[in-house]
Parts: C-alpha cells; structure tokens; sequence
C-alpha cells in the first residue's frame, strides 16, 4: 500500500497511521513515520487543537506501545479528562493509565477530575474513573478519594461494586491504614449474588486481611460462614452459562474463595476445623479432566496444606497431587510439581512416595518441568535414596539437552559430595559425570576430586585406570581431560602395572608408551585450552621420570612446544626441556608424586569461596602466584643458602619439636621438603632421597609450599594458572650457578672453624673434621658457649637439612650451660651430604633452653659453611 | 497479582503492553524481546507456563498462549493460582473472538485501544474483575454505543472493512 504521508497528518484517522507505519519496511522508515506524526501532533497541541484532541491521543499511545518517546502528550490527557464527551474521557482516562504513572508530579492535578467523575451520574464515566484510579492511584490520592469509593461500594449498580471493590485494594495497598474503614463493606458485598461482585468482595477481603490484623480478626468472625455457602452454592449450582469454564461454574470464584479461606485459616484451629468438610467436598466432587476443574482442585490443595487441616485431608490432597503428575497434560505436571515443593515441608514422606515420578519428569521434554522436578529430586535426596537416585540422573545426563547439562550436572555434583558415604562410590560417580558431561563440570567441582584422590592412597590405582579408560572413550570431555591427565602423571605406573587392584576390576594392559601416547594427544590437539595442555606438558615431564625409557621421546615432545604461541606453554616447555636435559640428577626426586593435598584445609577454602562472589572465585588463581612469586624471589636473594631460606620454618606455624621426623599428613611442609627435624636422640628415620626441593615446588605449583600465611587459596597442583613460569629461569639459572661454583674441593683439606650462630646470649661453633676417602661425610663439632650472666639448663640443639642431606645428632655433653662462657657444651654432628660437590651444606638450627625455669628459643640458619663440604 | 498483560505477534511486535506494576516506558521494548525470546525458543508441545525471575523479577511466571500469529503473556507473582491464569487467557480471547467475529492479528492492530477497553473490563488494578466474556462484552458495547452518541468520529469501528496485505 502506497501512501501518501501529510505532514499534517493529524487530520488522518488513527488507521492511516497505523497503516502507514505498518507499510513500512525497513525500522529507519518507521521511525521517519512516527517523528512526522509527533510532528505533527505537538503542532496541534501548541495551537490548542481541541476537536482531534483524542484522536491525537489514540495516536500516540499506540506511537507509545512502539517504544517511542510520548512524554510531551501527557498535559493532553488531562485536558481530556477534564471534557465533558465520553469519548474524550474514554481516550483521557486510558492516555493516564498507558502515558503516565504514580511518581509524576502531573497525577496530583487529575484528582479534582477523578472526585467530580466518580460523582458523575454516568455509571459508565464512574467506572472509567473508577478503573483509572484502581491502576495508578498513588498513596495521596487513596487518602482523598477513599470516601468516594467506599461510598461507591454500596451502589446499586453491580459494574460499579466490583470496579470499587477492586479500587479499593489499590487504595488499602497504598494506605493500609484505611483498611478498617473498608472491612464493614467487604463483609456485606459476600452476600451479593453477582459473580463479578463476589470475586471483587472476596478478594478485597484478601488484601484487607493481609494489611491489617484487625480486619483479618474481624473477617474470620463474620465472613466464614458466608464463604463457605459460596463454595457450597457454586460448586452444587447448576448450569450457569454465564460463568461456565468448560463444564464448571466459575473456576475463578472457587479459587478466590478458596485463597480467602486459607488466608483466614493459616494458623487458625478453629477456622481450619470449620472448612474441613467444604474443602474434602470440594476436592473429591471436583471434576479433574477439565483445566478448570484441575485448577480449582490445585488451589484446594494449596489451601489444605496452608492450614491445620486433619491428617484425612492431607492425604487427600497427597493423592490428588499424585494424580496431577501422572496427568498428560504438562500444565497439570508442572504445577503439580510446584505444589510438591511445597508440601515436601509439610510431609516429606507422602512427597517420597511419589519420587519415581518425579524423577520421570526430570527427563520431560518440557524446560519448566525439568527444572522444577529437578530441584524437587534434589530436595528428597536422603542417606538412603541417594544411590539410586544418583544413577538414575547420571544415566539421564547422557541423553538430556546440553542447556540442561548445566543444570544437572552442578545438582548431581552436589548431591554427590553432599551424600557421599564410601570413597568408591564417588569416585564412580564423579568419573562418569566426567565423562559424560566433563565441560559443564565446575572448577571447584574437578579440583575437590583431585584432593579427594590424592588422599584416598588405596584407590588412586584404581582412580588413574579408571580415568584412562574413560579418556579413551570420551576425550572431549575438558575436566574428565585434567583430572585423568593428572592422575597418569602422578600415579602412572600404578596404571601400567595394575598396582592396587581392586576385585571389581578387570585388569587392563597399557604400556608405558600408552600413557605417554594418551597424554600427549590431549597436549596436541586443538581444541585443548591452555590450561589442559600445561597440565598434559607437567604430566608428561612426570611420566618421563616414572618411565625412564620414554625420556627420550617424552623430550622432544616437550620440545616441540618450545616455540609455542602461547606464552605459558613455551616457557614450561623450555623449563622442562632444561629439566629433562641439564638436570637429570635431581630429576626423579624432583619430580616425586605430589604430597597428600590437606583435605580439610581445602574445604574450608572452597566454602569461603563459594560464599565470596563469582568474580572473586575467578580471581582467586590470581591472587595465588603472588604468594608464589614469594618464595623464589626470596630464595633468589641469598643465592649462597637457598634451601635454607626455603626451609625457613619459623614463618610457618608447625611445631618444631617433634623429637623424630614427623609424618603426619597436615604437616605438609616438613614432609614436602624431606626434613628430619633431629633431635639429641640418634636420627635413624632420616630421609635419605636427595632432591631439588625448589624444582620440584615449582614443577607441582602446590601453595601448601609457600611461605606466606597458610590463608591463601587452594590451587590444584600443575594447573596453568599457578605461574610457577616466571621465576623458574632464576631458579634454573641458580641452579647452574649452584653446580658451577661448587669446585671439588681436595678431600683432606683442612676447613677453619666457623661461627654458626651468634646472638647476646649464645654463640655457636662449628669445626669440620673429614675422614679420608670419604668426601660426603663431614663431621661437625660443635661447641656452644653462654654469653648470658644466667645459667640455661634443659639446653637443647636441633637441626634440619634439606633431603639430600643426612644428619646424624651424638648426645651433647651436658644440658646445662653455665653462664658468662664459664664452660661450654660439645655435641658433634655427623652430616652426609649425598650431592657432594654438587650443593653446599645448608642447616637450619633451634635451641631451647630453660632461664630461670623460663623456656627460651633461638633459631638461626647456617650457611657460611666452607666450600666443599 | 497479575503484573502485566502483553500481546506479541510471531514477528516480536508488540500488539498490546499493559503493566499493572509501573515499568518505565523506555524498559518496555526490552521486556517485549525478552519475553519474546523465551516464547520463540518454546516448541509447541510444552506447558505454558515459564519462570520469568530475569525479566520481571523474583517469584514471577507468565503463562501464554501461541494462537495463529499472536503470543497471549500473562505475567503474574506467586500469589496467583497457574492454571486459573491459564483460564483466564482463554476468558479474554474468546471475548476478543466475540467482539470481532473471528480475531484475527489485524483486528488488534487496528483496534488496540477497544483491546485496553476489553481488558480493563477484565483485569483492574492486577485483579481479576469479571470472568464471564458475556458481561464483558455487554459493558464494552454499553461504552461503545456511548462512544458512537456523542461523537461523529467513531475511535472504535465495529470491524475492518478493508483487508490490508501485511
């Protein structure tokens, strides 16, 4: 249709507009067509225009409902309103509701119009009014025209009664004290026998009880009884066609009538007594195969599990809920489920007994059903349903929606965690949520398994095939990916020599190239984000200490990643070549199996974070390799003690006087390092395994490591995330520096007498004597002198060494030093140091004393020690 | 509470907005396309009920109906009973279906304000007001008869004489 547009437009009807606006095809058109209408329609409001008035109005709230600024027509709906022709009022009254709203400044001159308007003899331009004020009456206006429409609730006409009944809910809303003065009225409007007038009555009763106390006392005493002949006339009446909703009359009055009683009732003893028999007549005589009859019985039901309703009853409504979710019609499943929520507080166990349903409609094709049987599924899980439960939606994740797989996932998770009572069982679940549903797996989620593994030492075999197995089958499963990448790297050879079989196990054959090959696709393939790959490279530079034979080929792979586009990788990789290369010594050591991960430490740190905000758990990594960062840099400082910087205990709070070399599991930092603390007893549990302790810290990235405040936040070891990257070419680089300044010193030097500890009260000495023949054992003398003018009794010498060292403490000669350097104490030493000529002795000492029957301590390191010790 | 009544075509326009909880009229189009996105991504064969928190705030649900072109919204709070909305969206469009003989999109494009008219026989303030389509359309003929007295311009013709191509 091809129009002509006048600028003048405003003299066109209302239908060539729309027509002409709808001609348009593209929304530049559109809007050319509207800013030539408002045009003109701000023209004609400037001249006064008076006879298109409402026709200029029409316009624009139909201009308005398109999304276009109408603001400059609002002074114009006053002026209509205030006309005398109906039609004008008619276009005026519905301009207020469409065009302006209760905060605007301009409502307060419309009240006069309302007040004559709802005077008028008209009863239609009353009920205009009426309508007007029900929708956008602000709290000043209730207050001056409430007298008008309490007044209006006793008028004959019964379109006027309802429109007031509903007017004045607008009104209690806004002013609540005006509650009282409207009670009296409702009460008697129940008597009427208009339909319309009834719903309007009974729900003006509702809102009256919701806002005042006083109302809802005086509406249990006089309205009860009448409520109930409502319910009992309507629901035995005959055929009314007037109100009938598919063969039922009036399913909105029932279900207004209903809501009222439960309103009054809640709580209520006597009120829920008196219903009881209308509610079981209504809920057994109601017809269900209609939407009406089932909405009605819905709301009897609601109003059966809201009050102190009999146990009869309750059952009743179970049963009628029961039939609701075995109904074909989705409508019907979906409230029923709604309802359920509700009434799993009231009687956890009628909802149980339905849970097979609801667990069907968990697989409903239908969003809204799946998401509401969902939480109700989660809502019933117990101790003793969970496993089934559990299977049943872990079978149902294979085949769902991918938008469902969110959801699903996340609930099964936590029911999962939540319930778990055997190890075996999570595991289980977690592998195959993993494996079928892996990319919609949360951080927190993947990261708490692998903590539960590294704890679970009987089960990690079985965990690592497991995982393998999966992986073959469902690779593009991201965190199945991560987590069977990490369990190949620590426990590979429990996977290729089916270590710690369990009987439901069929033993699987992979050869240690099957691991090397399983990891490396996941570190080639494309898809794999970064993190997934740094994860298969510290995986594969494990493996290649596990299994000797793939060193070679594990160290081209490696370095195939030396050129990496992405920065992280190509650093790893360069490390790790240099590892693998420069560095075979320390190698195994370095790349032992991860310490236990503190489970409970973990834990917690998770809850916190969980309860921090999404944006703060993101940032969490973040905030991680700033501790990290720490640690090198301070080791990078002292370049001639870096371990014994490393193995400052002080800063961490474990307890240092363990007699023997502790091993207890939360002790991770003493246990990580390999320390034997040593007392005056003979150390016969030192370790032996000598170790890069600062590779391997970097290598695993683990935080327990670190020595700022143990506050900071779990990181899963080997993750990306952790920047170990940046500071290892220090370490590298110190390790060179290590290795070549270490010149082999002769075996049968003599080595001066040094000073290892000084303080105001103590001094510590330490001469070498070195056997021949036998370079790495040196043994110390050492004599403690007392600088103080007070005798220390109860003296006590502790040290520690890194791994590679073995020390053995002889029974000092005395435990009392007198004072002022009258006398000294002599305990020798016998020190190992495995990689001779390779690192220097470094130790870290404590003494305890008693002064006075005070306990003192003083703890130093020692690192001037001579060259070539 | 209902909150809001919306007629949408299958083409995402809105055909009728009405909001009983104010909403600013420069957030309007935006519920529109939300509401519409949830309504195209439903097939046909689902409920008709849909949680709509994001849009309209906590505790919300709309019901809707998918006749020919048009959506039917009815976007209500907790308080109110699903399948009796559910009913009263058949109330009002069978009384649409009785005002213009066969309802079809082009009726209510081009008579949206008779629509509000219809609507406000039905719905007040958010509440329920009359269910019966036969006292509906006695009151709004009762208005349109008036209308017609005391005007020449009539804002509200009894039916489209003219079928225009879309």
């Amino acid at each position: 249709m091809d129009l002509a547009i006048n600028p003048f437009s405003s003299w066109h009807p209302l239908r060539d507009m729309i027509r002409s606006i709808r001609a348009c095809k593209t929304a530049a058109e559109e809007r050319a067509v509207v800013r030539r209408e408002c045009a003109a329609i701000r023209a004609a409001i400037s001249e006064g225009d008076q006879d298109y008035r409402h026709r200029n109005m029409a316009k624009l709230m139909f201009i308005h409902m398109l999304g276009y600024p109408t603001h400059f027509g609002q002074m114009e709906c006053l002026k209509l309103i205030a006309a005398a022709g109906f039609p004008e009022k008619r276009i005026g009254y519905l301009g207020l509701m469409l065009l302006l709203d209760e905060r605007q400044e301009v409502l307060m001159l419309v009240t006069n119009s309302l007040k004559q308007d709802l005077n008028h003899s008209n009863q239609f331009i009353v009920g205009l009014a009426l309508c007007a004020l029900g929708n956008i009456c602000s709290a000043e206006m209730a207050r001056d025209l409430a007298p008008e429409v309490e007044r209006l609730l006793q008028n004959r006409d019964p379109n006027t009664k309802k429109k007031a009944a509903l007017c004045s809910i607008r009104i209690v809303r806004k002013v609540p004290d005006l509650a009282e003065n409207f009670m009296g009225a409702a009460a008697s409007l129940l008597k009427e026998k208009h339909h319309g007038v009834l719903i309007s009555a009974v729900q003006l009763c509702t809102e009256l009880c919701k806002a005042s106390t006083e109302a809802l006392e005086y509406l249990r005493k006089n309205s009860l009884e009448g409520l109930v002949r409502i319910l009992r006339d309507v629901s035995n009446s005959s055929y009314a066609p007037e109100y009938d909703v598919a063969g039922i009359t009036d399913p909105f009055l029932h279900i207004r009538v209903l809501k009222l009683m439960r309103t009054l009732s809640q709580g209520d003893a006597d009120c829920s007594e008196y219903i009881n028999d209308i509610l079981a007549q209504v809920a057994t005589k109601t017809e269900s195969n209609k939407n009406a009859g089932n909405a009605i019985l819905y709301e009897c039901v609601e109003t059966i599990m809201g009050i102190e309703a009999t146990s009869g009853l309750r059952v009743l409504a179970i049963n009628i809920l029961g039939r609701f979710l075995s109904n074909r019609d989705n409508n019907i499943r979906y409230v029923a489920l709604n309802m359920l929520m509700k009434a799993i507080a009231v009687d956890t166990q009628a909802v149980q007994r339905h849970r097979a349903t609801i667990l069907e409609c968990v697989k409903d094709a239908d969003v809204s059903i799946r998401k509401r049987a969902l939480e109700l599924v989660y809502l019933l899980v117990n101790d003793t349903n969970v496993k089934p439960l559990t299977k049943e939606l872990v079978d149902y994740l294979e085949v769902s929606d991918q938008d469902f797989k969110d959801d699903l996932t996340a609930k099964i998770c936590s029911i999962v965690e939540k319930f778990s009572q055997d190890k075996l069982w999570y595991l289980d679940q977690m592998f195959r949520v993993l494996s079928l549903a892996g990319n919609h797996v949360k951080d927190d989620v993947w990261h708490a398994l692998i903590v539960l593994i590294s704890n679970a030492s009987e089960l990690q075999g079985y965990s690592v095939r497991s995982l393998y197995k999966a992986l073959q089958a469902c690779g593009e499963q991201e965190s199945l990916v991560r987590v069977a990448v990490w369990c190949i790297g620590e426990y590979g050879e429990m996977l290729v020599n089916n270590v710690s079989m369990l009987d439901i196990e069929e033993p699987i054959t992979v050869t240690e190239s099957d691991a090397v090959d399983a990891v490396e696709v996941y570190l080639k393939r494309y898809s794999a984000d970064v993190t997934t790959r740094a994860m298969c490279l510290v995986s594969l530079l494990k493996l290649s200490s596990r299994f000797p034979p793939t060193s070679e080929r594990i160290k081209e792979i490696v370095a195939q990643n030396k050129g990496n586009t992405v920065l992280e990788l190509q650093q790893r990789s360069i490390e790790f070549s240099s590892i693998i290369q420069r560095h075979q010594s320390i190698k195994s050591s370095l790349l032992e199996r991860m310490p236990v991960l503190d489970e409970a430490n973990y834990l917690v740190k998770r809850a916190a974070s969980m309860q921090a905000t999404v944006s703060s758990v993101k940032s969490a990594p973040a905030v991680t390799p700033g501790g990290q960062l720490k640690l090198p840099n301070g080791v990078a400082k002292p370049p001639a003690a870096p371990l014994a910087d490393l193995l400052d205990l002080s800063s961490d709070d474990t307890p240092v006087t363990t007699s023997a070399p502790t091993t207890a599991p939360n002790d991770f930092l003493q246990d990580l390092l390999g320390i034997g603390l040593i007392d005056s007893s003979p150390a016969g549990g030192a370790p032996s395994t000598s170790t890069d302790i600062l590779m391997d810290l970097l290598s695993i990235g683990s935080t327990p490591v670190q020595n700022g405040p143990p506050t900071s936040n779990f990181i899963p070891p080997g993750i990306a995330e952790t920047k170990p990257v940046p500071v290892t070419p220090q370490v590298v680089d110190l390790l060179d520096g290590l290795s070549s300044s270490t010149s082999l010193p002769d075996g049968n030097a003599a080595y001066p007498t040094i000073t290892a500890f000084q303080s105001a009260t103590l001094r510590i000495t330490f001469s070498f004597k070195k056997q021949p023949g036998k370079p790495q054992e040196t043994t110390i003398n050492a004599t403690f002198t007392n600088l103080a003018t007070t005798t220390f009794t109860d003296f006590v010498f502790q040290a520690a060494v890194p791994k590679f060292i073995q020390l053995r403490l002889d029974p000092a000669s005395s435990s009392t030093l007198p004072a002022s350097g009258n006398g000294s104490v002599t305990q020798s030493l016998s020190v190992t140091n495995n990689q001779h000529g390779q690192k220097p002795l470094a130790m870290r000492i404590r003494m305890s004393y008693k002064v006075n029957g005070e306990d003192r301590l003083e703890q130093g390191q020692v690192s001037n020690f001579p060259a070539g010790l | 509470m209902i909150q809001a009544v919306m007629v949408i075509s299958t083409q995402a326009k809105p055909r009728l907005l009405k909001f009983y909880n104010f909403q600013p009229p420069e957030k309007h189009q935006d519920l529109v396309r939300g509401v519409f996105q949830l309504l195209s991504a439903r097939p046909d064969s689902v409920s008709n009920f849909v949680e709509v928190d994001a849009i309209f705030g906590p505790g919300t649900k709309m019901v809707y109906k998918h006749l020919a072109t048009l959506y039917f919204v009815f976007v209500f709070d907790s308080s109110e009973n699903e399948l009796a909305m559910l009913d009263l969206v058949q109330v009002f469009v069978e009384t649409l279906d009785r005002c213009f003989k066969n309802v079809c999109e082009l009726d209510i494009v081009f008579n949206f304000n008779k629509l509000h008219t219809i609507l406000d026989e039905m719905i007040l303030g958010g509440q329920v007001i009359e269910t019966s389509s036969e006292q509906i359309m006695k009151s709004v003929e009762e208005i349109a008869r008036l209308e017609k007295q005391s005007s020449t311009t009539s804002l509200i013709p009894k039916s489209i004489s003219e079928r225009f191509s879309r």
